[in-house]
């Protein structure tokens, strides 16, 4: 009971904030609405029973991407006002309805395999297990560690004065 | 008052998704297009978090998958606002409309 009365607060709030994302003129406001967005799908997680991952939300995206984000645009502040829309906002809105409409269609009618087991608490050493054991995800693991790598060069590179 | 279940999660992650989507299609501003590529990519966790909560909740498969996409998504924000950096330096703009440097 508690977790169903979570999950309606959550749920306003990450849809609220995310329209305030897109709806807002301020960009730095827009930044704001983005951030208790990430804060509340981090909730969502913790409802969900995935304690690790809300963790890591919080450190990545509240912590890192918000941080970056907000950089940016405090950077490039002094060229553009607002968010404005282009040409394609009255398509682009109906292309997202239509992929909603599609999609909750499709949920509801979907038969989904439930499972009746009681999820795995606390997270964190089976994630370990499945991440590094026998026959686990250790080489998509190294490939992450070498695509972060390069992210990071790339970044540098693009932003070093010539 | 119907007990929360997997359809409940799936349906916030398309809401979320749909709204990022328009937001991506929709604005002029690169990094409000790229704050809304980071709302989907959100809305896939929710519904990846979920399937690992209700379908196969002793494997934890999804939360796996999930992390690789924060891995990607953090990768993709940090080269994304270092092109929107070098863009405004090099031509005073992070507008998507003049910003057709390789338009056909």
């Amino acid at each position: 009971m508690g977790v169903d009365i979570a999950f309606w607060i959550l749920d306003a709030i990450i849809v609220a904030a995310a329209v305030a994302v897109v709806a807002l003129r301020n960009i730095f406001r827009a930044a704001l609405a983005l951030i208790l967005c990430f804060l509340a799908v981090a909730g969502i997680y913790v409802t969900l029973s995935a304690d690790f991952l809300a963790a890591v939300q919080i450190l990545i995206y509240v912590g890192g991407i918000s941080v970056l984000i907000i950089l940016a645009i405090m950077l490039t502040r002094d060229v553009q006002q607002g968010s404005p829309s282009n040409k394609l906002r009255v398509p682009a809105f109906l292309i997202a309805l239509i992929f909603l409409g599609i999609m909750t269609y499709a949920l509801i009618n979907t038969v989904w395999p439930i499972s009746t087991a009681s999820p795995v608490e606390p997270t964190t050493a089976a994630i370990a297990n499945q991440l590094l054991g026998q026959g686990g995800y250790i080489l998509p693991l190294e490939i992450a560690g070498v695509l972060l790598l390069a992210a990071i060069l790339g970044a540098i590179v693009l932003v070093r004065e010539k | 008052m119907v007990s929360i279940g997997l359809e409940h999660y799936l349906i916030l992650s398309a809401v979320l998704f749909s709204i990022g989507l328009y937001g991506a299609l929709a604005k002029r501003n690169i990094i409000i297009i790229l704050m809304c590529i980071e709302l989907m990519l959100n809305a896939v966790n929710i519904a990846m978090v979920a399937f690992s909560r209700f379908v196969t909740p002793a494997l934890l498969t999804g939360q796996i998958f999930a992390i690789f996409v924060m891995v990607v998504a953090a990768a993709e924000a940090a080269v994304g606002l270092a092109i929107v950096i070098s863009l405004y330096r090099n031509r005073e703009t992070i507008d998507s409309i003049k910003t057709d440097l390789m338009k056909w």
